[in-house]
């Protein structure tokens, strides 16, 4: 298609410009914002309150409640088995103290009433005979209504310290099983995303290769708001989700849509956008380092029929019902059907008088909400955010759209769950690190055999 | 003007460097792909990696350097068959999505501890495992150091005069390899697949083959730019990884895809770039504002944003022709 050139040509070229250097802008601001806070914030002192005779108190197990801060550990022997009867002991900066011994789960939790700067201290010589603690003492930030991780590392022999625990099953069923409910958790995870980059795949045309860093984004705005600013965990993922449906409304606003008006072909636009992965990369590592950044609100005990963390059937249930609702709003609602109409047919769309445009920026703004969610709980369930984290699971979001068919939302839901369940499961014969190969080995026989997937319709896709 | 001596003095060094080499090569192999055939291969480094991987194995096994040279060569050879086989048949996104995936994967297992025995693992191949003999061919004295101007490097060993004389008699080679090939029957062909691939099939050519046989070829210049790359570094599998590529697609597309000497002249500006910006960073931003650390990731998110400013506004690069890049539209 030749573009018409018309005089205005010039100066609409120069407000692109101008727009997309405001774009980039846009996604270093995002990312400032956070990054100044967490440089050596003055810790937030109430003036007018009456200091307390004691802030802290030794308890058995802490709850979080609006007026309490917790900070709790397990000492841990590196078998999963728990370190009882160690003395630990935590202060403020000024006299107040309080010391606890840990329990038979190896468990110590103290509550405080106060935002500040405490010190914990491990008792050496309470710890069994022949082990040692690396670090003996520690600093935490804690924060009134949020639960904070204090962790001692200990090495040494254990008396009676067996490989395995009883939660943990050891049988080859018994360790399918519960890979498979990692799976799952994986592939929810994934769903959440990958569900966004199929839609926006069907409605435009555009595979967009910077989708993974919207899910890092996500988790780096769970950080942000959570650890940083203290905010409950789940505030901080709402949090995210917001800045992330923003910036997918203001990708398109100011990228996408007025690079579809220019006619940009498909190939240049997908090297648009590893263009925008790529600075996005940095951006992070600029702003947030390049270590991992923990999102954990505390240390979490595998429970349940499933055998794994509170955070994580959490998550799951988050992402199920997220899922379902953005199932019923594609399948029940106007502006769902539209959206698949115009991933059917734009033209045809467009022509029985849906507003394409309309619907191609609610699709951008809501892929990159529900990227921003799976990133914030992939934090949460993983422990922590990395720049990285997004570029290692898009493999599996394109595997997983592609086996289900690019395109469809459904196929995307089905494709990532069966990826997370292989993925996870074939760790029961290959390195931990190999495990992506999986993926990309079904990519490659997916688009030998069926390449329009799971549920894409057989047509011409070459 | 101390200053204005330090920049001179770091762009040379940018031009004469064997990185720059390696870089140029590659994306003369990226060219072959993107540029010429509008195959979208977002794995380069991958195959720069295999190349790398095979040549020093091989040489650190006892095979002889030519050996080694080859096994990159074929390494990178059987990979495109691989990834080409699946997905040249299919829209282009696929071969997209699948390079993109196997160079990762390439990286994951090269830097997986099980190999290490091979590979390394993480730690990768240190390059004295496998340069011996690539230094006991160089025509110059095997030690000591030469002086032009005002850079000196040694005569053979490591970064040296030696390698990067290779190294670019090597790019030189391939760029006149893809000029009398691209005006040759076979290269009217593969850009015909570019701009318009139905019409070509019509004319009753095997566009799928044609396809392979460029794929196959780029990726065999990026092993060979592979291999000189870790001439003059170490087998490391973090050091080729995503990064390289982006960075390959801004050389690219900077100098000016399907021409025969952009990817030199964007290598070139691309690395002098780099440290011509670290010096005027280092020089004029006091480092409260921007630590060392921050100045290579700085450099990259300009790299990123110019990489999409660049496709936007000037697609055809410095030396290109727009016309010959309405593909994919």
């Amino acid at each position: 298609m030749r573009e018409p050139i018309a005089p205005r040509r010039r100066a609409h070229r120069i407000r692109l410009l101008g727009i997309a250097l405001l774009a980039a802008a846009g996604v270093s601001l995002a990312a400032v914002a956070p990054a100044m806070a967490a440089t050596p914030s003055p810790t937030p002192t109430p003036t007018n309150t009456v200091v307390q005779s004691a802030t802290i108190t030794a308890v058995p197990q802490c709850t979080v409640d609006p007026a309490l801060g917790c900070v709790a550990g397990t000492l841990n022997d590196g078998n999963g088995n728990g370190v009882k009867g160690v003395t630990i002991s935590m202060s403020d900066a000024g006299s107040d103290a309080a010391s606890t011994v840990t329990n038979a789960e190896g468990h110590f939790a103290f509550k405080v009433s106060q935002n500040g700067l405490y010190t914990l201290t491990l008792k050496t010589s309470t710890l069994p005979s022949g082990v040692k603690a690396a670090v003996t003492q520690r600093k935490v930030q804690a924060v009134v209504g949020a639960l904070r991780a204090a962790f001692f590392e200990l090495s040494g022999s254990f008396k009676g310290s067996k490989a395995t625990t009883s939660t943990v099953p050891t049988t080859f069923i018994g360790t399918a099983g519960q890979l498979a409910a990692q799976g799952l958790l994986l592939g929810l995870l994934l769903a959440l995303a990958s569900i966004g980059l199929s839609l926006i795949y069907g409605t435009t045309g555009l595979s967009n290769f910077a989708h993974a860093e919207q899910v890092t984004l996500g988790g780096f705005m769970a950080y942000s708001f959570g650890t940083v600013l203290g905010l409950p965990f789940i505030l901080a993922a709402l949090a995210a989700v917001v800045v992330g449906a923003a910036s997918g409304y203001l990708q398109d606003r100011f990228i996408w849509g007025p690079l579809r008006k220019r006619g940009l072909g498909l190939t240049q636009l997908m090297v648009v956008t590893i263009g925008l992965s790529f600075a996005a990369e940095y951006v992070f590592q600029y702003f947030y380092g390049s270590q991992v950044q923990s999102v954990s609100s505390g240390v979490q005990l595998n429970t349940g029929p499933l055998n794994i963390t509170p955070a994580a059937y959490w998550s799951m249930l988050v992402s199920i019902v997220v899922l379902v609702l953005v199932g019923l709003a594609l399948q029940r609602t106007r502006i769902g059907r539209a959206a698949r109409a115009v991933s059917d047919n734009r033209a045809l769309a467009a022509a029985s008088g849906i507003d394409v445009d309309r619907v191609i920026r609610l699709v951008w703004t809501v892929a990159m909400g529900l990227a921003a969610l799976s990133g914030a709980l992939y934090a949460l369930v993983y422990g922590g955010i990395q720049w990285s984290t997004g570029v290692q699971i898009l493999l599996l979001l394109f595997a997983a759209v592609t086996l289900g068919g690019l395109g469809t939302a459904f196929g995307a839901l089905v494709g990532s769950i069966v990826i997370g369940l292989v993925v996870q499961l074939s760790t029961l014969f290959l390195s931990n690190n190999v495990k992506y190969a999986t993926a990309l080995f079904i990519l490659i026989l997916v688009l030998v055999f069926r390449p329009q997937g799971i549920l894409g319709r057989k047509e011409r896709v070459g | 003007m101390n200053f204005l001596y330090t920049l001179f003095q770091d762009g040379g060094a940018a031009i004469i460097s064997s990185t720059t080499a390696a870089f140029a090569l590659a994306a003369i192999g990226l060219n072959v792909h993107f540029g010429y055939t509008g195959l979208v291969n977002i794995g380069q480094a991958g195959f720069m990696l295999l190349g790398a991987y095979g040549f020093a194995i091989v040489v650190e096994q006892g095979g002889g350097i030519l050996l080694g040279v080859l096994a990159g060569l074929a390494a990178a050879a059987v990979f495109a068959l691989i990834l080409g086989i699946p997905t040249l048949r299919l829209r282009g996104d696929y071969l997209a999505i699948v390079t993109i995936a196997a160079a990762e994967i390439i990286r994951i297992v090269g830097g997986d501890q099980s190999l290490a025995p091979l590979t390394g693992g993480v730690a990768g191949i240190p390059n004295a495992k496998y340069s011996d003999q690539f230094i006991a061919l160089s025509p110059f004295p095997k030690a000591g150091l030469f002086t032009f101007g005002p850079w000196t490097y040694p005569y053979s060993a490591g970064n040296s005069w030696w390698l990067s004389l290779v190294g670019w008699a090597l790019a030189l080679l391939a760029a006149l390899v893809v000029f009398l090939l691209f005006r040759s029957p076979w290269g009217r062909a593969i850009k015909g697949i570019r701009e318009d691939e139905d019409a070509v099939r019509s004319l009753g050519k095997n566009v799928f083959a044609y396809k392979m046989q460029s794929l196959v070829l780029g990726g065999v210049i990026g092993a060979l730019g592979g291999i000189v790359f870790v001439l003059g570094a170490s087998v490391q599998p973090d050091a080729l990884g995503r990064t390289t590529t982006f960075l390959l697609y801004t050389v690219l597309l900077l100098g000016g895809a399907a021409t025969v000497l952009g990817p030199i002249l964007g290598s070139f500006l691309y690395f002098i770039f780099v440290v011509w910006l670290q010096d005027v960073v280092a020089q004029f931003v006091p480092s409260t504002v921007m630590n060392s650390s921050q100045i290579p990731q700085f450099t990259y998110i300009l790299v990123g944003a110019g990489l999409m400013l660049l496709v936007i506004f000037r697609p055809q690069g410095i030396l290109g022709n727009k016309k010959e890049l309405s593909f994919g539209a």
